[in-house]
């Protein structure tokens, strides 16, 4: 029977990989996601992971650890944010291009400077390139689940690609919920051991790899991580239908929330998705025909889910904690390009808000809210706006 | 009619077909380190082929794999210019997990070790990694068209430190990686150089058999950057041990007290005290190892400039616990 404990997501991280049996995990400390190698090294301690736990002198020996565990044919596992991510960023790109299905588990943490240890997306946002599919978790539980669901994904030969799964920092990665803790067995039966194909460092049959490959195969090299993100979709769909199954937990790459019959829906990730579905429930009983949806699949882009989003509003407002100097923010992009040649398509307004750890409360979405009433009237708007902004500071 | 058993196995890792330039001093080292460590897993684990290669970016790694092409026979994985060491790290932890026998080998040049992968080594070899780490040294970024590392000697010309007015070229003295690989009192610390490939296999072997991690710097000529005689590497590398320029020591368990000074043959009088060589009275002055590369020709315009070199080795001599005499050439 599955087992519920009241614990951290950082914890539920290290419960999600204890419970895939990585075979390695090389870590560095780094504030809010330390605790996951914590308690991963203290698995290990007491002979709860079989694990070899290396630990690195810093983020990008992390990752490179990784990828040498991962290219000698192992399941392997890492936990970082902010600067030890963008620490891994060269190697990120390594890992995605030489088919390694790493998963990291990220306290999405702001990035200096200011130095700032809070929570907004922009460090696993600013990874969005590397070829790592991405999964936002809005809650422990998710942030458990979907370290399990990320194994799957990327170690399928379809997809065969590093995976990352963001979980707010402090909000979720410090914050104690009730998280249900599936049985061993049945996480052995939906997993199954890692036996890759194409990597491995056996004498017996030697191979080379991270070659070296000049203009006449570099694009193909490229074309087939883009595949294998196209591929991740249909996979994802598979993944998350084999969890309901298995776990009795639905996920979707784009859930939605009382979008039938809304004029605006506010878009998000992570947790702020809790605290927008509850304004929505706010705005409902007022009569105000809102709803909400929840980007938890942000790598690849859930680009049809959103074409589907889109046919239900008459105003998409993005909540985002993370910038684009000059353009907005990621969400922002991704969107206007998936519908940009849909011949009926929503206005979308564009918020950022909540970085580096700034409360998003009420009063924020009712300003944002204002700003996309004004798009649903016809009238003249921002396409970016500042949430939340203290302008007597400015 | 007997046939003579060839000095070393006959079996190849590193293949014929690569594409490094004629007379490449490090392809030469890479033979001879693959090969040794073949023996060494031959002997340790009765399977010549137990092991596996974590490689740092660099000329070794360009000319030996390019898509869809390999040099290599043995398991071999690069990742990036600096971390090989952390790669490598990796690898072993994995094979430690799968339950296999055998050594890692981690390569990397004096660019990818001494300077942008300086602190990925610290760790590996603090960590205590069965891996050991093989810094073939010649002494600048040569992949990227002759720079200089923390590892080119005083007064080399390089494309970033040209003599001048002002220049006398590279204006430091050369950093010696093993030293400080040493100090973190690994089993096992060496030096060595394609000058005398017994010697270097010697070490590549004991180094691969050590329980632990393990450190062998070996200096190969590249007669493109150093602006040397493509047919004469071995030679100039013999001529840096001889005039005192490259030393041949071991350092065991970090004991700076007992370091392994091997003789550098070319008449030198080597003198010991309770076993242990404690001077050295060299017979060939450095010139005529620097005579033959056109990275210090403009040396021997400024004499005071080689009096510095002089004055450097024999530093660098006496950390080593060694006194050193350095002849001037005659008159």
């Amino acid at each position: 029977m599955p087992i519920r404990k009241v614990m951290k997501a950082n914890e539920a991280a290290a419960w999600a990989a204890k419970l895939a049996k990585p075979k390695v995990v090389a870590a560095f400390p780094i504030t809010p996601s330390t605790l996951v190698p914590e308690k991963i090294s203290e698995f290990v301690a007491d002979g709860e992971l079989d694990a070899e736990f290396v630990k690195v002198e810093s983020e990008h020996s992390a990752i490179s650890a990784c990828v040498g565990a991962s290219a000698a044919g192992v399941r392997t596992f890492t936990a970082t944010a902010s600067q030890g991510l963008a620490l891994m960023h060269e190697v990120l790109f390594i890992a995605a291009g030489m088919r390694l299905p790493i998963v990291i588990a990220v306290g999405n943490r702001s990035l200096s400077a200011p130095i700032n240890i809070w929570n907004d997306w922009q460090d696993s946002i600013s990874e969005r390139d590397t070829g790592w599919l991405q999964f936002y978790a809005e809650n422990n539980q998710e942030a458990l689940d979907l370290i399990l669901m990320a194994f799957k994904v990327a170690e399928d030969e379809r997809v065969l690609l590093p995976a990352m799964v963001g979980f707010d920092a402090f909000i979720l990665t410090h914050t104690v919920e009730p998280v249900e803790i599936p049985d061993q067995e049945v996480v052995d039966e939906f997993l199954g051991e890692y036996e890759p194909k194409h990597a491995y460092l056996d004498p017996a049959r030697p191979i080379t790899q991270g070659t070296l490959a000049f203009p006449a195969h570099y694009m193909e090299a490229r074309y087939t991580v883009w595949q294998a993100n196209e591929n991740a979709k249909k996979v994802i769909d598979e993944v998350f239908a084999e969890f309901e199954k298995r776990f009795g937990r639905k996920y979707q790459k784009v859930e939605e929330y009382r979008t039938d019959d809304a004029d605006i829906i506010f878009v998000t990730m992570g947790s702020l998705a809790g605290t927008v579905k509850e304004y929505v429930d706010h705005l409902r009983e007022k009569g105000v025909k809102v709803g909400a949806a929840k980007v938890t699949v942000y790598r690849p882009f859930p680009t049809e889910e959103v074409k589907e989003l889109a046919k239900k509003a008459k105003v998409l407002a993005l909540l985002e904690k993370n910038v684009t100097f000059s353009v907005g923010g990621a969400l922002f992009q991704d969107f206007s390009r998936a519908l940009i040649n849909e011949s009926e398509k929503p206005k979308i307004v564009d918020f950022i808000l909540g970085l580096g750890g700034r409360d998003v409360t009420f009063k924020d979405l009712d300003e944002a809210l204002a700003i996309a009433q004004k798009a649903l009237a016809g009238e003249e708007f921002e396409e970016v706006n500042w949430i939340g902004l203290r302008k007597e500071i400015l | 009619m007997a046939v003579r058993k060839p000095p070393i196995t006959t079996r190849e890792y590193w293949a014929p077909g690569h594409a490094a330039c004629a007379g490449c001093g490090c392809a030469a080292a890479l033979k001879l380190a693959t090969k040794a460590f073949s023996e060494a897993m031959e002997e340790k684990y009765g399977d010549p082929n137990a092991f596996a290669i974590a490689q740092a970016t660099g000329c070794m790694e360009v000319v030996s794999a390019v898509f869809p092409y390999t040099a290599w026979k043995a398991p071999w994985v690069h990742v990036a210019f600096e971390n090989a060491a952390a790669a490598a790290s990796g690898v072993e932890a994995a094979w430690k997990k799968l339950g296999r026998k055998g050594k890692i080998l981690a390569i990397g040049g004096d660019g990818g070790t001494a300077d942008i992968g300086m602190q990925a080594l610290s760790g590996m070899l603090e960590r205590r990694h069965n891996v050991v780490y093989l810094m073939y040294d010649n002494e600048a970024y040569m992949n990227t068209g002759i720079q200089r590392s923390s590892s080119t000697p005083y007064g080399a010309w390089t494309t970033t430190s040209p003599p001048g007015k002002y220049s006398i070229g590279e204006d430091k003295p050369k950093k010696w990686v093993a030293l400080i690989a040493a100090a973190h009192q690994v089993p096992y610390v060496a030096t060595a150089s394609i000058g005398n490939p017994f010697d270097f296999v010697r070490k590549m072997k004991k180094a691969a058999k050590v329980d632990g991690p393990a450190f062998v710097q070996v200096h190969c000529t590249c007669p493109t950057g150093w602006k040397s005689p493509l047919e004469k590497g071995v030679e100039i590398a013999r001529l840096a041990i001889e005039t005192g320029v490259w030393p041949l020591f071991e350092i065991e368990n970090g004991d700076f007290h007992n370091i392994k000074i091997q003789p550098p043959g070319g008449g030198a009088k080597v003198t010991r005290e309770g076993g242990r060589i404690v001077a050295i009275e060299f017979k060939k002055p450095i010139e005529e190892y620097l005579k033959p590369q056109g990275r210090f020709k403009h040396l021997f315009k400024k004499p005071e400039a080689i009096d510095e070199l002089r004055e450097q080795i024999k530093a660098m001599w006496k950390v080593l616990g060694v006194d050193v005499t350095l002849p001037k050439p005659e008159e």
